[in-house]
């Protein structure tokens, strides 16, 4: 089971967290809702909870709890620029369709 | 799919529901949106990288409207259809503009009391129109960046903009379609950015150096409230006479010839230019048709001493007005690009006894701070992190019987804030009751300002006191007055959103302050005197009354004279300066005629009995 991250995502992971102040690393997860089913977790950790994993790449620790982990398999992360409008990107090999807009998903 | 940003712990959003908000610098010269993303509040930069873009809109004709870069190079060669620092326009009307103003290559619509308005290329335009223009693009920048809508934006403002001025400012938003989530005040905005907010409490004080005006403003913040007290400055001082002090010095230094305007203006750019390289090198160069002559830091510094002066005068001034010692400043934040000169912060940090600060861009920290903001009004924070408040700067309130003001909204209440309060009728069957509303600390309504007067019609006819009036005086977060009477039974309803064309100035605030301390005496005891004045009205009239219905039944002759004649006496009493006297005659007619109300009672029971069976009244008791 793993998680990759960019090195695009890397660095502005850790600059966000620079500008923050504070937190240990970002929490990826996944939570059913919307359209489409399941939708993304994406948030700074300021405390870790007992079942999470951790996964540390490009000096960034991820937080996942073990069952976001089943869905999140295989992704990487990525960083990237859309027009003006910048952000991260989940590559999740899981995903069968999304809806419309891909902020929901089905596995 | 979507691009994602990091959100704080727990508040990962569903789709489609994630807010999306951002925080407008609307500039005189130059105008900036930031927005919060991933926990980090910075400027927007359209394609070509710039985050700055000149406040200024170009009428072209065929309807079609330039902003910003596409409209400076029109500024010159088709200036009567270029708007160029069109916030100096808004909420004023035509009798307010200055002789210098009217000079301007604007053709200016409309006369005296009417709003202001230019003829151009593409029909009448508002400086409403011109702002929307501008926040338009700024939206669409903000739209393009994150993606999606915006669902609300702060837009600062500058800390002495009137109500007036500031409905403008607002109309501009709607009109460019956006929802504005609240105006902050510019230096409010900057101390947000500082994280100000989250001390506990202190003065502080905003040095504010833009290319064309200087504001200095003087902040109290207690518990998340920032208080304004006081702003000042010079309308006329800015960056750009930095730049004409380095050209005259150039030209009187080489004996340089300037024959057109274009090469001053080249001159003016070259000088800009040698400003910016000092704050980074000990020297510079400049080099201007074959004349060429080196500034040093020092000659610098001696050139703009005076106008840093002239500022730190305007400074000395508003902490004067605010009644604060420099020592008691507990930071000063540096906003405008004209802070980063090394001679301004020194001098600033010497005269205020403190570090400035200057760790965020000062050209982009007025924005920023309205980023922050909008960030926690549109719902993105946990918990509220931070609730920025402003305080009604003066009493609301209304005038009731004898001239008096009752206040509804005391001063320094934080906003937004509702307060409602009851009140009746006066007269028997009156139907309609005007409502004046009052801004001020003073107990007459004469010595008040007035803001708005309206009328309640249509109260059903009834005794007077019966009635149920509930008016309710609500500030909105912008500082705006709305205020709304409903007769409780009927439901009928009357109200008015208070948009004075003439707003106060800090001055008139603190002239209106110092005149309720001094007459606080005289204002109590004219308060004594009206409100006896209209219990003696009240009192001869439900007399009148009572006697014209029942006198003829229920007195003799004898009795009824001794009323009259104590009537008589307070009528008399009454129109004296004397409240003690007008008291008297009123507890005397009150006891004279006691025995006639009694009598009054008793025969409106017979009456409402008459007919009645026993039995009948029993039951209409269980």
């Amino acid at each position: 089971m793993a998680i990759t991250l960019t090195d695009a995502a890397a660095r502005h992971i850790r600059k966000n967290l620079e500008h923050r102040g504070k937190g240990l690393g970002v929490r990826l997860g996944v939570q059913t809702t919307g359209c489409s089913g399941l939708s993304y977790v994406f948030e700074f950790v300021d405390e870790p909870r007992d079942e999470d994993r951790v996964f540390e790449n490009g000096s960034v620790k991820l937080f996942i709890d073990p069952k976001s982990l089943v869905y999140l398999d295989g992704t990487e992360l990525d960083f990237t620029k859309e027009g003006l409008n910048e952000g991260f990107r989940f590559n999740n090999p899981n995903v069968k369709e999304e809806c419309g807009c891909g902020e929901s998903f089905h596995v | 799919m979507a691009l994602l940003q990091i959100s704080e712990p727990g508040m990962s959003t569903r789709p489609h529901e994630r807010r999306f908000s951002v925080g407008i610098d609307l500039g005189t010269t130059n105008s900036l949106v930031a927005t919060v993303r991933g926990s980090t509040a910075d400027t927007l930069v359209d394609y070509r990288g710039r985050d700055i873009m000149p406040s200024i809109v170009r009428y072209a004709g065929n309807n079609e409207v330039q902003v910003g870069w596409a409209a400076k190079s029109a500024s010159v060669s088709d200036a009567a259809n270029t708007f160029v620092s069109v916030k100096r326009f808004m909420g004023r009307a035509i009798s307010d503009l200055g002789e210098d103003e009217k000079k301007l290559p604007y053709d200016f619509v409309g006369s005296g009391a009417d709003v202001i308005a230019f003829q151009t290329r593409n029909g009448i335009k508002t400086p409403i129109e011109v702002s929307s223009e501008i926040l338009k693009v700024l939206a669409r920048l903000g739209t393009e960046t994150l993606g999606d809508k915006l669902d609300g934006v702060v837009i600062t403002v500058p800390a002495y903009f009137d109500d007036a001025q500031r409905q403008a400012t607002k109309d501009a938003a709607t009109l460019a379609g956006l929802n504005v989530l609240r105006l902050l005040n510019e230096p409010t905005a900057a101390a947000v950015a500082y994280g100000l907010d989250r001390q506990d409490e202190g003065v502080v004080a905003i040095y504010d150096l833009g290319g064309g005006t200087f504001d200095i403003s003087i902040l109290k913040l207690s518990k998340g409230v920032f208080e304004v007290l006081s702003t000042g400055g010079d309308t006329a001082l800015g960056g750009d006479d930095v730049d004409h002090l380095i050209a005259d010095w150039f030209i009187a230094h080489t004996g340089a010839v300037i024959s057109s305007s274009s090469q001053w203006r080249e001159i003016l750019n070259l000088s800009c230019a040698a400003k910016e390289s000092l704050s980074e090198n000990e020297t510079t160069e400049i080099l201007f048709h074959g004349s060429r002559a080196i500034l040093s830091r020092s000659q610098f510094e001696s050139l703009v001493t005076p106008l840093v002066n002239r500022t730190l005068s305007a400074c000395r001034k508003a902490l004067r007005d605010a009644d604060i010692e420099p020592s008691e400043i507990r930071n000063v934040v540096m906003v405008g690009g004209s802070t980063r000169i090394p001679v301004i912060r020194q001098k600033v940090g010497d005269f205020f006894k403190c570090e400035p600060l200057v760790s965020v861009d000062p050209d982009k920290v007025v924005a920023i701070g309205a980023a922050i903001q909008a960030d926690i009004l549109v719902g993105n924070k946990p918990d509220n992190e931070m609730l920025l408040l402003d305080v009604t700067p003066l009493s609301l309130g209304l005038e009731t019987m004898g001239g008096l003001v009752e206040k509804i909204i005391p001063r320094n209440t934080t906003i937004p804030v509702a307060r409602a309060q009851e009140f009746t009728t006066y007269k028997d069957g009156q139907t309609a009751m005007s409502i004046h509303v009052l801004q001020g600390e003073r107990e007459l309504v004469s010595d008040c300002r007035s803001l708005a007067r309206f009328e309640l019609r249509g109260i059903p006819p009834m005794v007077a006191g019966a009635a149920h009036i509930r008016v309710t005086f609500q500030v909105d977060a912008d500082g705006l007055l709305s205020v709304s009477a409903r007769e409780q039974s009927t439901g009928v309803e009357a109200q008015v959103v208070i948009k004075p064309s003439y707003g106060l100035e800090e001055d008139d605030i603190t002239r209106m302050l110092r005149e309720s301390y001094e007459h606080a005496r005289d204002d109590l005891q004219a308060r004594e005197l009206q409100e006896k004045r209209v219990d003696a009205d009240r009192l001869l009239d439900a007399i009148t009354v009572a006697l014209d219905e029942d006198g003829e039944d229920l007195l003799v002759d004898e009795e009824r004279q001794e009323i009259t004649r104590a009537m008589e006496q307070l009528a008399l009493a009454r129109n004296s300066a004397n409240a003690q006297e007008i008291g008297k005659a009123i507890k005397f007619l009150s006891e004279a005629s006691e025995f006639f109300a009694a009598r009054r009672m008793n025969s409106a029971i017979k009456k409402a009995l008459a007919g009645h069976s026993l039995s009948e009244l029993e039951k209409g008791f269980d």
